[in-house]
C-alpha cells in the first residue's frame, strides 16, 4: 500500500479506466497487481495508475486540468444551459473531433434549440400495436445505445386482454415466432415527456430539464449519475448505464445532437427524447417511421390542423398512471 | 496567541493519544485498515468496470449502499437521544457520556457520504453539488437538501466536539453561551436529517411503498434505537478498558429510552402491514414481496421476518427492568437492535420499494461480492474514524492532561 502511495506524486494519474494520459509504460504497470484482496480475479488487472487514481482523485484531476478519456469532456465544464455561446462552440467541436476519431467517420453534434410555436406531443394506438418490437431496435440504432448491454428506450409489454392494463402482470420478454399472440395486447411504453416530471424535481444538480418543446432533456457531461431520477420516474423509462455502452462504429448513427443520440459514458443516465436531433429539424422519430401498422403518431400540439391534435379531439384518449399527476405528452389512444 | 498555543498543543496531544495503544487497539486498527485495503480494491475494481460490478440494475437502481446509507443516518441521531434528557432535563449521568453520542455521529455522517461517493456513477463529478460552484438544485430536489442538511449536521457536531475537547484539554470551562445553542440547535437538526432522508423516498409518488407520510416517523422511531445501541456497547468497552466511570443508571435510562422508541417503530410499522393488507390493493405486492415473496421471488423474505423477530425481541428485552438491567440481555438486546433496523432501515426499505419496478417486473437483487467488500470498507472507515476519535477525547475526558484531575465539567 505504502509503495503506491509513494508514487503518487510522481505520477498525477486520472480516471477510473482506461486514460491515456502519458506515465509509466505498461510492463512497470503490471509489476504491482492489487492481488492481497479477497476480490474476484478480474481485479489482478488493476494498474498502479488506477489505483493512483482512486487515491489521488479529483485532486490529479485538478491539477492535470485535462482528463478527457474520464467523462469525454473537460472536468472543469460548466452546466450545458449556462454555456455561452463561444463555450458551446468550443465544446462541440471538441466532442466532434473525439467522436468522429474514435468512431472514424465525420461525426455532428447539433446544439439546436427547440422551434417557437412548437409543442411536441405523441400518441399511441394500442388497438393496432402488434408488439412487433421494431420500435425497440430502430430506436436502438437511431439513438446510438449500447449495444452490449443491451439499452432499450422503448419497452414493450405484452398483457392479457383479460386483465386489461395491469403491470403487474405485464411482460416485457415475451419471446413469440409470431405476434400478436392470441389473447394478449401490446402496450409499448418510454419516457412519457412529463409535464409535471418527477424525475426532473429530483436531480441534485440540475443535469434533466424540460425544453420549451416539452421534451424532457439530460446533460450526460454534468450527470452524477446518482441515480434519483430513476427513482422518481413512475414509467421505468430512464436507464442507466452501469458500464461503458459499446457501440460499433460502423452501427454509430453520425448525426447526433447534444442533448439527445450523442455517444454517452458509463455511470449516466438516458432516456427517450422524441428524438430531437431528428424532430427538431422536422422530421419523425425513428419509432413512428418505422412501425409497420401505423400505430404511432407524432407531431406539434400547438397546430390546431396536425395529425396528433385530430386524434386528442376525436379518439379516447387516456395517459399511464393518471393519478400521479405527471401529465405525460404522450397519449395512447383506440384508433379502432 | 495564547490560545494558538494551546490550540497547537492539543492537536499534538490528540496525534500522541492515537499513536499509543495496547496491542489490543493496533489488532484492531490492523483490522480495520485490512479491510479498508479490501475495500478500496473492490472501489478500484467497481469503477474500471462500472456499475454493473454491483448486482444494481435499471429494475432496482438503488440497493445495498443507499440501503446503508439510510441507515446510518439514523444512527447518526444517537447524540440526539442523549442531548435531549442532557441538557433540557439537565440529567447529569448522560451529560457525561454526551460527547460519546457526537462522536458517533461525526463517524455515522462520513460513512453516509462514503456510501453516497461509492453509489454515484461520476464521483469526481460530486463538485457539481456545491452551490454557486456547481449547482445545488434547491429547494426543488429532495437529494440537495439532503446533502444540505447532512452536511451541515456534520460541521455542527465537528465544532461542538472540538470546542469542547479543546475546552477540556486547555484546562478552561466551556463557555455555556457558546456551546448550548450548537448543541441545542444539534437536536432538531438531528430530526433534520432523518426528516429530509425520509423526503427522499416518501416524495416520490411512482413508488408506492415508499409514498407515505408514515415514513418520517418510522424513521425517526427506529433511528432512536439504532445509534445508541452502539453506545450502550460502546460505554461499556470503556468502563472496562478506561477509567471512565459510566453509571449503570446512565445506560439503563438509554435502554429504557430505546425501549419505547421500538415500540412506537413496531406500532408504527403495524400500521403499514394493516393498511396495505386490508385496504388490498395493487400497492399491496411491495409488501407481499417483503414479507411473502411474490411468484417464487422470496430472496428477501427471511430477511425481512429476522428482522421482525429481532425487533420485537429486542422491544421485550429493554421494555423489563429486569432484563435491561442484566449486562448480558443488554448486549443481546443491543445486537438485537442492530440486525432488527439494519435490516428494516436499509435492504428491507430500499428493495420492496424498488421490486417489482414501476413497470411491474420482480428483478431479484442479491448484493455482489464488489458491494459487499466496498461497504465493508466503508464501515471499516467509519469504524476507524470513531476509534480515533473516541482514543482522543478519552484522556480528555479523563482529565489527563490536567494536573488537578478535573473530569469533564460543563
Amino acid at each position: 500500500m505504502s509503495q503506491h502511495e509513494s508514487n503518487a506524486h510522481s505520477s498525477p494519474g486520472c480516471g477510473a479506466h482506461a486514460c491515456n494520459c502519458a506515465g509509466e509504460s505498461e510492463a512497470e504497470l503490471l509489476e504491482v497487481p492489487l492481488t492481497d484482496g479477497p476480490i474476484d480475479p478480474e481485479i489482478e488487472a488493476a494498474t498502479r495508475r488506477e489505483f493512483l487514481c482512486i487515491v489521488a482523485g479529483c485532486a490529479a484531476a485538478l491539477t492535470v486540468g485535462g482528463c478527457s478519456e474520464i467523462t469525454h469532456t473537460n472536468f472543469f465544464q460548466k452546466r450545458f444551459r449556462e454555456l455561452g455561446p463561444e463555450e458551446r462552440a468550443s465544446v462541440i467541436a471538441g466532442l466532434e473531433k473525439e467522436y468522429s476519431e474514435r468512431f472514424g467517420k465525420a461525426v455532428t453534434v447539433s446544439t439546436q434549440p427547440a422551434r417557437e410555436d412548437v409543442q411536441f406531443g405523441y400518441a399511441l394506438d394500442i388497438s393496432r400495436c402488434i408488439g412487433c418490437r421494431r420500435c425497440v431496435y430502430a430506436c436502438v440504432k437511431e439513438n446510438n445505445q449500447s449495444r452490449d448491454p443491451q439499452v432499450h428506450w422503448i419497452r414493450v409489454l405484452e398483457m392479457d386482454k383479460e386483465a386489461g392494463i395491469d403491470f403487474e402482470h405485464a411482460n416485457a420478454y415475451y419471446d413469440a415466432e409470431t405476434v400478436p399472440r392470441p389473447g394478449h395486447f401490446y402496450l409499448p411504453t418510454a419516457c412519457q415527456q412529463c409535464d409535471n416530471p418527477s424525475c426532473v424535481k429530483s436531480c441534485p444538480v440540475g443535469a434533466t430539464w424540460k425544453e420549451p418543446d416539452g421534451i424532457v432533456v439530460i446533460d450526460y457531461d454534468w450527470c452524477i449519475g446518482c441515480r434519483c431520477c430513476m427513482s422518481a420516474c413512475p414509467y421505468g423509462a430512464r436507464h442507466f448505464n452501469w458500464t461503458d455502452p459499446s457501440l460499433p462504429s460502423e452501427e454509430m448513427n453520425p448525426e447526433t445532437h447534444y442533448l439527445g443520440n450523442r455517444p454517452r459514458m458509463k455511470g449516466v443516465v438516458e432516456k427517450c427524447t422524441f428524438c430531437v436531433q431528428r424532430t427538431r429539424q422536422g422530421r419523425y422519430p425513428a419509432c413512428v417511421e418505422v412501425c409497420p401498422v401505423g400505430a404511432r403518431k407524432f407531431g406539434n400540439l400547438s397546430d390546431p390542423n396536425s395529425e396528433i391534435r385530430y386524434i386528442l379531439e376525436h379518439k379516447r384518449v387516456f395517459v399511464l398512471k393518471n393519478e400521479l399527476n405527471t401529465r405525460p405528452r404522450f397519449f395512447y389512444f383506440y384508433g379502432l | 496567541m495564547n490560545s494558538l498555543r494551546l490550540f497547537t498543543r492539543f492537536g499534538t496531544d490528540s496525534l500522541r493519544a492515537i499513536s499509543r495503544g495496547n496491542r489490543l487497539y493496533w489488532i484492531w486498527i490492523s483490522f480495520l485498515l485490512l479491510l479498508i485495503g479490501a475495500g478500496v480494491t473492490a472501489y478500484v475494481h467497481q469503477s474500471r468496470g462500472g456499475l454493473i460490478t454491483t448486482s444494481m440494475r435499471d429494475q432496482v437502481s438503488w440497493a445495498f449502499y443507499i440501503g446503508n446509507f439510510t441507515f446510518l443516518v439514523g444512527v447518526a441521531a444517537a447524540a440526539v437521544l442523549l442531548v435531549i434528557p442532557a441538557y433540557v432535563y439537565e440529567w447529569k449521568p448522560i451529560k457525561e457520556v454526551v460527547i460519546l453520542g457526537e462522536l458517533l455521529a461525526i463517524s455515522a455522517i462520513t460513512m453516509c457520504g462514503l456510501f453516497v461517493t461509492v453509489d454515484v456513477g461520476h464521483p469526481e463529478r460530486l463538485w457539481h453539488l456545491i452551490p454557486y460552484l456547481g449547482n445545488l438544485n434547491l429547494p426543488r430536489s429532495m437529494l440537495a437538501w439532503d446533502v444540505v442538511v447532512l452536511n451541515s449536521y456534520l460541521v455542527l457536531n465537528v465544532i461542538i466536539v472540538t470546542y469542547l475537547l479543546f475546552s477540556l484539554h486547555a484546562g478552561r470551562a466551556p463557555n455555556k453561551k457558546i456551546f448550548l445553542p450548537l448543541v441545542l440547535f444539534s437536536i432538531p437538526a438531528a430530526i433534520g436529517i432523518h426528516t429530509v432522508t425520509a423526503f427522499l423516498y416518501c416524495g416520490l409518488p411512482g413508488r408506492p411503498f415508499w409514498n407515505t407520510s408514515i415514513l418520517v416517523p418510522r424513521f425517526l422511531a427506529s433511528a432512536f434505537c439504532s445509534g445508541p445501541a452502539v453506545l450502550i456497547v460502546l460505554m461499556q468497552i470503556l468502563r472496562r478498558f478506561t477509567r471512565f466511570e459510566i453509571q449503570n443508571e446512565a445506560i439503563w435510562k438509554i435502554a429504557e429510552l430505546m425501549s419505547y422508541a421500538m415500540g412506537v417503530n413496531l406500532i408504527l410499522l403495524g400500521a403499514e402491514v394493516f393498511k396495505d393488507y386490508y385496504s388490498n390493493t395493487e400497492h399491496l405486492i411491495h409488501m407481499r414481496y417483503m414479507f411473502e415473496g411474490v411468484d417464487g421471488h422470496t430472496a428477501i423474505v427471511p430477511w425481512m421476518w429476522l428482522s421482525v423477530f429481532c425487533s420485537i425481541a429486542a422491544f421485550l428485552v429493554f421494555l423489563v427492568p429486569k432484563t435491561r438491567r442484566n449486562p448480558i440481555w443488554l448486549n443481546v438486546g443491543c445486537a438485537l437492535i442492530w440486525v432488527g433496523v439494519y435490516i428494516e432501515k436499509g435492504m428491507g426499505l430500499v428493495i420492496p420499494g424498488m421490486t417489482p419496478d414501476t413497470l411491474g417486473e420482480i428483478y431479484e437483487y442479491f448484493p455482489s461480492h464488489t458491494e459487499l467488500w466496498v461497504a465493508a470498507g466503508v464501515f471499516a472507515t467509519g469504524f476507524l474514524v470513531f476509534t480515533l476519535l473516541v482514543k482522543i477525547a478519552t484522556p480528555i475526558m479523563l482529565g489527563e492532561y490536567q494536573p488537578a484531575g478535573t473530569k469533564l465539567a460543563h
